[in-house]
């Protein structure tokens, strides 16, 4: 009896970890940017490349950063959740960080499937989007009062994400 | 000369002058050899985070173009080998460092195969010298030794 005991513990032991592994996303890199300092950003806007939104601006608000492009199958998916959003009288401001897009592609997005942004940044080269560790759209920032990220969603924002992650998020870093 | 040979003679010399055309297109990689140097040595320690086995230097993701791009700027503006890696790190985690830095996050990392490989050894010494407590010489009685002898003699041609 006791002779199997051992080798049935480490067994059930390692089934135990190997589920726990099972059931991570390799693709959810925590980011160490959790906690730090927004990165300065001057970006022309994507409706008009004479004007700039920055990061200094948005200083004093709780805003969210949508990291999205045209040609990413998922930001269509998220896009009417930021939509919906959008159009709530206690929403915060969202900024569009339109990431590596040719500028006509992305307006054409916006027109077709709608635009919840306060204000659409354009982010051609992409340098933007490395200095906030951004490696595939969509990437969702919340951004607090003082600049600093507190959080960040890899990937497709759905309706439960919003809900149960962002928004309690959001109330949290409002107060 | 017939006519379908000077087509053909044409044809050859648009061909060889497109891949010329081509051939000039292909932008000079590297133009700074000693940068582009650095660049694959740095890279090839590096994780691509799109696709996250291969290295930065081998990808061919948009992403892992535009962080060369990146990682060459500030190689050409003088910055250490450790400082580019601390970009990278700073903005994507220790995840892109295909050799981790030794820290109490990464203790188990580094030293848990070790451990397990110490753990493996003694368990072996110890059922070793279990078994060989068990197995203990019984000398072979006269009748078994001929028995045996004459089994081995059986074999012989």
């Amino acid at each position: 009896m006791n002779k199997f005991m051992l080798p049935l513990i480490v067994f059930f032991a390692l089934v135990a970890l190997l589920a726990v592994g099972l059931t991570l996303n390799p693709r959810e890199v925590p980011s160490p940017l959790i906690g730090k300092p927004a990165p300065d950003f001057v970006l022309p806007l994507l409706q008009d490349p004479t004007k700039t939104v920055t990061q200094k601006e948005m200083l004093g608000k709780v805003w969210l950063l949508n990291v999205w492009a045209s040609w990413c199958p998922s930001c269509r998916e998220e896009h009417p959740v930021f939509n919906e959003y959008a159009k709530r009288p206690d929403a915060v401001p969202i900024i569009g960080l339109n990431w590596k897009d040719k500028r006509e592609d992305g307006l054409r997005w916006l027109a077709r499937f709608g635009d919840p942004y306060t204000a659409s940044a354009y982010d051609n080269d992409g340098r933007v989007g490395i200095n906030f560790g951004v490696y595939g759209a969509p990437e969702t920032f919340l951004i607090d009062r003082n600049g600093v990220i507190r959080y960040k969603k890899i990937g497709t924002v759905t309706p439960e994400v919003l809900e149960k992650e962002i928004l309690p998020e959001v109330r949290k870093w409002s107060q | 000369m017939s006519r379908p040979m000077n087509h053909l003679l044409a044809a050859l010399a648009f061909v060889s002058l497109a891949a010329s055309a081509f051939a000039q297109e292909a932008a000079p990689l590297a133009e700074d050899p000693v940068v582009e140097q650095r660049l694959i040595h740095i890279a090839t320690e590096l994780r691509c985070l799109v696709c996250q086995n291969e290295s930065l230097a081998g990808s061919q993701a948009p992403l892992a173009q535009d962080l060369r791009r990146e990682v060459r700027n500030l190689i050409k503006d003088g910055n250490s080998d450790q400082q580019v890696k601390d970009f990278l790190v700073s903005r994507y985690g220790d995840f892109v460092l295909y050799r981790p830095q030794v820290k109490p996050v990464t203790y188990v990392l580094w030293v848990g195969p070790f451990v397990l490989l110490i753990v493996g050894i003694a368990a072996l010494v110890n059922y070793l010298r279990r078994r060989s407590r068990q197995v203990v010489d019984t000398p072979l009685s006269d009748e078994e030794r001929l028995r045996a002898e004459n089994l081995l003699k059986e074999n012989q041609p």
